[in-house]
C-alpha cells in the first residue's frame, strides 16, 4: 500500500518488476496514434477544404454534413461508431473479394478513428486559412495558365500555412489528449496501460501522475516546435501587437 | 484556446442553415435520399428495445444536462478570478493560475477525471477524519469526481479565454473610469469585469459545445449519464449500431438546441465587434 510519505519508486522502474516500461511503450502507442491520426487528418482536411470551397454544391452539402455531425457528437461516441463500423465495413468488403476477414491492428483501427475525427477539425482550420490567402494571388497564378494542381502547391498551400498554423498546431494537441479516449474501445495506449498498472499495485496516485507527466512533456515540447514553426511561417509578415 | 480553434471543433451559431436555404433542387433530392435511408435505417435494424428504456433515457439525459450546466457554470465561476490573476496579478498569483492552465490543458481529462476518481478516491478512505465528516456519505458516490474533473478541465480552458478578455478591454475605458473617480473594486465590478465577459461570450458558447461533447467520459467513472444508458443497452441486447446512432442522434439534438439557445442569446446582446 502507498502510504502518504513514502512513495514506491521502484513501481516506475523500466524492467519487468517495475511498469516504466509498459507505460513508455503506451506512450509511444499514444504518439503513434497521434501522428498517424493527424496525418490523415490533414490529408482528409487539405481535401475537404477544397471540395467545401471549390466542388459542386452536392460535395459541398456531403462536407458540410461530415463536419456538422462530427463537430457535434462527441468524440468517444464517434470512437465507438468508427471503431465498430469501420472493422464491420473492412471485413465485409474483404469478404467480397472472398477473402477471410482480418484482424485490424488496434494501432490501425485506432489511426483510422483519430483521423476521420480530426479530418473534419481539420476541413474547417485549413477552409478559413484558404479564404484568408488574398483571392488575387490565386486569380494570379491562374492567369499565368497554372494548372489546378500547380495553383495548390506552388501558391495556395505556402500562403495559407501562416493562416492555418495555430488553428493546425491546437488540432495536434487535440489529437494527442484524443488518443486517451481509445482506451475506453481497449487500445493499450497511455491512458489504459496506465490504469492497469494502477489497478495492479494500487499505485494510483503515483501511475496518474506519471503519465499525466508524460502527456504534459509531450505538449510542451510540441509547443517549442510549434513556435519555431510559427516563427518561421510568419516571417515577412508585420510583427502584430 | 482562440475562437477559431473552438469553431473548428465545436459547433457554433454561424454554422446554423438558414431555412430558406433548404430549398434548393440538389438539396431536395438529397433530403429525400436521406428520408430512405432513415425509413431503411426504421425498418431494417432492431428498435424493440427502444420502449423498454425509454424512461431511463430520459433520466440519462437530464443527469448529462445537469452535468453540463452545473460544470459549465462553477467553472465559470473559477474561470473568472483564474483569467484575472493571469492579467493582474501579483507573481504568487499569477504563477499557479498559468501553471493550472498549461497542466489541465496539456493533460486528456479522461486522464484527470480517472486521477480524481481512482487516485484520490482510494486516498481519502485512508483518513479516519475524512470518513467521518459529513462529506464522506457524498465522496463515497461518483458524480462528485465527475462534477469535479468536468469543472476544473471547464475552468482551465475557459480562463485562458478570459485571460484574453480581461486583457483585451480598451485602456481607455478603464481610464475613463479611473477619471470618473471610481475605485478599483467598482471600476472592476461596473467596467472591467462586464466588458471582459460581454467579449468572451461569443466563446463562451463554443466552449459549452465541447463541454457537452466531454460529459459521456463520466460514464467511464460509473456515473448513469445518457451514454451509461446505451452502453447498458448495447450490454443486454448484444446491438451494436442501433444504440450508438441514437446515442449521436440525441447528441446532435443537443448540440442544436444549445446552438439555437445560445443564437437567441446573443441575438440579445449584441456581441460581436463588441
Amino acid at each position: 500500500m502507498a502510504s502518504d510519505s513514502i512513495v514506491n519508486w521502484s513501481l516506475l522502474a523500466l524492467s519487468a518488476p517495475g511498469w516504466g516500461g509498459v507505460l513508455l511503450q503506451g506512450f509511444v502507442n499514444s504518439i503513434q496514434i497521434a501522428i498517424g491520426g493527424f496525418a490523415l487528418g490533414l490529408t482528409l482536411g487539405v481535401g475537404g477544404a477544397f471540395g467545401k470551397l471549390y466542388g459542386g454544391p452536392i460535395l459541398r452539402d456531403l462536407l458540410e454534413c461530415y463536419t456538422t455531425v462530427v463537430r457535434a457528437v462527441p468524440e468517444l461516441v464517434l470512437i465507438l461508431l468508427l471503431y465498430y463500423a469501420g472493422t464491420d465495413l473492412l471485413n465485409q468488403l474483404l469478404a467480397l473479394f472472398s477473402i477471410g476477414p482480418v484482424d485490424i491492428s488496434g494501432l490501425m483501427a485506432g489511426i483510422f478513428v483519430i483521423g476521420v475525427v480530426q479530418g473534419a477539425y481539420s476541413t474547417e482550420v485549413l477552409r478559413g486559412a484558404i479564404k484568408a490567402v488574398p483571392a488575387g494571388q490565386i486569380e494570379a497564378a491562374r492567369a499565368y495558365g497554372m494548372s489546378p494542381l500547380k495553383v495548390l502547391r506552388r501558391i495556395t498551400l505556402p500562403a495559407m500555412l501562416p493562416y492555418a498554423i495555430p488553428g493546425l498546431s491546437n488540432l495536434w494537441l487535440i489529437a494527442t489528449k484524443d488518443t486517451a479516449l481509445l482506451a475506453v474501445v481497449g487500445f493499450s495506449e497511455l491512458t489504459l496501460v496506465t490504469r492497469q498498472a494502477a489497478g495492479t499495485t494500487k499505485a494510483y496516485l503515483l501511475f496518474f501522475l506519471a503519465a499525466g507527466a508524460l502527456y504534459l512533456a509531450l505538449t510542451l515540447v510540441s509547443n517549442v516546435f510549434i513556435g519555431m514553426l510559427e516563427r518561421h511561417a510568419r516571417r515577412g509578415f508585420a510583427e502584430q501587437r | 484556446m482562440t475562437d477559431q480553434t473552438t469553431h473548428a471543433v465545436a459547433y457554433t451559431p454561424e454554422d446554423l442553415p438558414t431555412a430558406r436555404s433548404f430549398f434548393q433542387p440538389h438539396r431536395i433530392v438529397m433530403m429525400l435520399v436521406f428520408a430512405a435511408f432513415v425509413v431503411c435505417v426504421a425498418v431494417f435494424m432492431r428498435w424493440d428495445w427502444l420502449p423498454r428504456y425509454l424512461p431511463r433515457l430520459g433520466w440519462g439525459i437530464l443527469v448529462s444536462l445537469v452535468m453540463l450546466f452545473s460544470t459549465a457554470i462553477l467553472g465559470f465561476l473559477l474561470a473568472v478570478p483564474i483569467g484575472l490573476a493571469q492579467v493582474t496579478g501579483p507573481w504568487f498569483f499569477k504563477l499557479p493560475a498559468k501553471v493550472f492552465c498549461t497542466v489541465i490543458r496539456g493533460t486528456p481529462l479522461l486522464l484527470q477525471l480517472w486521477l480524481l476518481y481512482y487516485g484520490l478516491g482510494s486516498l481519502f478512505p485512508q483518513f479516519p477524519a475524512i470518513r467521518q465528516s459529513f462529506l464522506w456519505p457524498y465522496l463515497r458516490e461518483a458524480w462528485p469526481y465527475g462534477v469535479a474533473a468536468l469543472t476544473i478541465s471547464f475552468a482551465a480552458y475557459e480562463g485562458e479565454v478570459m485571460r484574453g478578455a480581461f486583457a483585451g478591454v480598451p485602456a481607455g475605458e478603464l481610464e475613463a473610469a479611473k477619471a470618473y473617480g471610481m475605485s478599483r473594486w467598482t471600476m472592476f465590478r461596473r467596467i472591467w469585469l462586464p466588458r471582459a465577459i460581454h467579449r468572451a461570450l461569443p466563446t463562451l458558447n463554443g466552449e459549452t459545445v465541447l463541454q457537452l461533447k466531454s460529459t459521456p467520459l463520466v460514464a467511464t467513472i460509473t456515473v448513469v449519464d445518457v451514454y451509461a444508458v446505451i452502453s447498458k443497452v448495447r450490454q443486454e441486447t448484444f446491438l451494436t449500431y442501433e444504440p450508438l446512432l441514437l446515442l449521436a442522434l440525441i447528441y446532435m439534438c443537443l448540440t442544436g438546441i444549445l446552438v439555437v439557445a445560445f443564437r437567441t442569446f446573443e441575438n440579445r446582446i449584441p456581441t460581436r465587434g463588441a
